[in-house]
């Protein structure tokens, strides 16, 4: 029997029970639906998180503090370990560090912004007049403060596009006068969009010197530096950057074994790698649980094939009177419930690849699903390989009826 | 040729053993028209598997053209229910949901024949007088047209023996008339028809009567053809 035969018969047995072939059809199209949005939302979400790293630039040194250790118990919290200005000014040394280009301080926090009757809550970063080349931000519109703002701490701002347009209604941001925690600011700049969206929204910033920050905004958390974000000279001398910075800071805080370091250097790569780790895990994960219902609707199939063998029994008895070997019938039911599996399968992606268009408009915080082609290839494979493995028992199981008994079967 | 020696089959049911046929021996030559008789469950239905390759004895053996089918394997028995047997049931068999035709092209399916399957579905229907009802569905036609079918699906494969396990048994007499002038038909162009029937009108259509009772042969008696069984019954 040919393959294109037994196609027509499961085709006619699938339109003998419409209804009943539709429902299990429905099982495997929830199933690949599920899987194909899901696993498309993860890599949405790895896609988007390794792109806001790699807008960082690929010579970006970050050091985060870390309590000190001592023989695995940790010190007191405050002794060298928080990072500080002079350590941020240390590292400028062309002398000790010939490969860092920059190294500007981060304080951070959320605050209240408001002008006029608008008002927005966005992230305030206090650092200093290098922070554009060192963070890859451009300006846009009026210009960046200066070592002088820094030293006097003056009260002035630059914002972000998404600051911008959540206060200023059109109107020119250059000069006009701001409330951050109610204190008056100028803007005297206005950063060029470097997209993102959601809960990466990079344009959502509002920057001013970091002595301003502490004196007006950080409510009297000391003058404490966050992080201290370091730009290596190239791409290829973040390695050397990296221990030049090691070395001066061990220096600086009396301290003789690496192992202790009271501070921790992270490169593009390394959170790169991270992330894209924390982020294939969400994949598997959310691709594991639709996978759930994959198995839950070749269950499905299994059993209305066994329905299907049973009410067919006397059908298989006269089929094998005139000559049907077991492997012809197995070939039928096996086609049977591969095309139930497979015509679900390709409704399931149809469904999946709809949805996934439709989804950030209904939830504007989930990044765009990615939908790839080898994934809904993938997809349609392991549908019809479900209709395969969970019609083996019935079709087995019709294969081997004894025809005198089948043709009994009533 | 079919050839039967002590052919024995019991049937298990759960401890006890149901003897069905306990030591059949016969022969059936090329082109003979034979018919079993015998009381209900007296084994013929049974014997009529064994010869049909549906089921396998318990013991003795079955010789079909010179070929020891009781060691044969069960895609060997397939091979030989497509090529060499034709099926004809008391209660037709035929597949509901398929048309006539697609019914009667079914066993060339199986033998994988792919060219000619249609123009030689449509001959046998023909044969049998149903060209017209091709496309019919079974439920669509009378008992009788629906045996004729269940025949043109026996024949179609042209085998050289036609089994019919009273293949009048659901028809009223008129069309049970028809039926028989039809494998009388059959038989007179050279196929050896082996017929199960408990009805004397029917067995006089064969030329040899083989009684069984509690599955042994107890007579076996040839038969003049009776006068006009052939033309002009009533
Ligand atoms: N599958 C079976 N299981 C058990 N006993 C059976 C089976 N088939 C037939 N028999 C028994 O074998 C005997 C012969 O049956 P059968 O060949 O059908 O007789 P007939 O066709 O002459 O009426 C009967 O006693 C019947 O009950
Ligand atoms: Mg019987």
């Amino acid at each position: 029997m040919t393959i294109l035969e037994a196609l027509r018969l499961a085709m006619g047995g699938v339109v003998a029970n419409r209804l009943r072939s539709g429902l299990t059809m429905l099982g495997i199209l929830i199933g690949v639906a599920a899987v194909i949005l899901l696993v498309g939302v993860g890599n949405g979400a790895s896609a988007a998180v390794q792109q806001q790293i790699e807008a960082l630039g690929s010579n970006l040194l970050i050091i985060f503090p870390a309590n000190a250790k001592s023989g695995g118990i940790q010190q007191g919290f405050g002794t060298a370990s928080t990072l500080t200005m002079d350590d941020v000014r240390a590292l400028a040394d062309r002398q000790a560090a010939p490969d860092v280009a920059a190294a500007i301080p981060s304080a951070s926090g959320r605050l209240q912004v408001t002008f006029g009757n608008q008002n927005w809550n966005t992230s305030l970063t206090g650092t200093t007049q290098d922070f554009p080349s060192v963070r890859n931000y451009q300006v846009a519109s009026g210009q960046f403060f200066t070592g002088a703002d820094v030293g006097a701490a003056s009260k002035v701002a630059v914002i972000g596009q998404t600051v911008v347009d959540s206060l200023f209604n059109g109107a020119d941001p250059i000069g006009q006068v701001i409330k951050l925690n109610r204190q008056s600011f100028r803007v005297i700049g206005v950063f060029a969009s470097k997209g993102g969206s959601g809960f990466n929204n990079q344009d959502d910033v509002v920057v001013t010197p970091i002595t301003t920050a502490w004196n007006y905004l950080l409510g009297g958390r000391g003058r404490n530096v966050q992080q201290i974000y370091v730009a290596a000279r190239s791409a290829q001398s973040t390695q050397v950057a990296s221990d030049e910075v090691t070395q001066i800071l061990l220096d600086r805080h009396h301290i003789s074994d690496p192992a202790q370091a009271d501070f921790q250097i992270l490169s593009q790569q390394d959170i790169l790698s991270s992330a894209s780790q924390t982020t294939g895990i969400l994949t598997l994960m959310l691709g594991a649980i639709a996978g759930i219902s994959l198995v839950v609707g070749g269950i499905g199939i299994m059993n209305i094939m066994l329905v299907t063998v049973t009410e067919r029994t006397r059908e298989i008895g006269i089929r094998k009177a005139i000559g049907a070997r077991r492997r012809d019938i197995l070939t039928q039911f096996l086609i049977e419930s591969m095309f139930l599996a497979g015509v679900g399968g390709a409704l399931g992606i149809l469904v999946g690849i709809l949805a996934g268009r439709g989804l950030p408009a209904l939830v504007s915080a989930l990044p765009a699903p990615l939908i790839s082609l080898p994934s809904v290839l993938m997809a349609f494979g392991i549908s019809v390989g479900i209709g395969l493995f969970f019609g083996i028992y019935p079709a087995n199981r019709a294969a081997r009826l004894h025809p005198i008994e089948a043709l009994r079967y009533e | 040729m079919i050839r039967l020696e002590r052919l024995t089959k019991l049937y298990h049911m759960g401890d006890l053993e149901v003897p069905a046929l306990r030591g059949i021996d016969l022969e059936v030559g090329d082109g003979e028209f034979i018919a079993i008789m015998g009381p209900s469950g007296s084994g013929k239905s049974t014997l009529m598997n064994l010869i049909g390759c549906l089921d396998q004895p318990t013991a003795g053996r079955y010789i079909l053209d010179d070929v020891d089918v009781s060691g044969l394997t069960e895609d060997e028995l397939a091979w030989i229910r497509n090529r060499k047997i034709g099926f004809v049931f008391q209660s037709f068999n035929l597949i509901p949901r398929a048309t006539a035709l697609h019914n009667v092209e079914m066993p060339l399916i199986y033998a994988g024949e792919n060219q000619k399957r249609r123009d030689k579905a449509l001959a046998a229907l023909a044969s049998v007088g149903l060209q017209e009802r091709a496309q019919h569905m079974p439920s669509e036609l009378s008992g009788g047209q629906q045996q004729r079918v269940a025949i043109a699906r026996a024949l179609v494969t042209d085998p050289s023996i036609l089994l019919a396990d009273e293949p009048t048994g659901n028809l009223d007499s008129e069309s049970s008339l028809e039926i028989m002038r039809l494998l009388a038909e059959l038989n007179q162009q050279g196929r050896t028809i082996v017929l199960i029937t408990h009805e004397p009108d029917i067995a006089r259509f064969a030329h040899r009567i083989v009684r069984l009772r509690d599955g042994l042969v107890v007579s076996d008696q040839p038969q003049a053809i009776a006068a006009g069984a052939t033309e002009t019954a009533p």
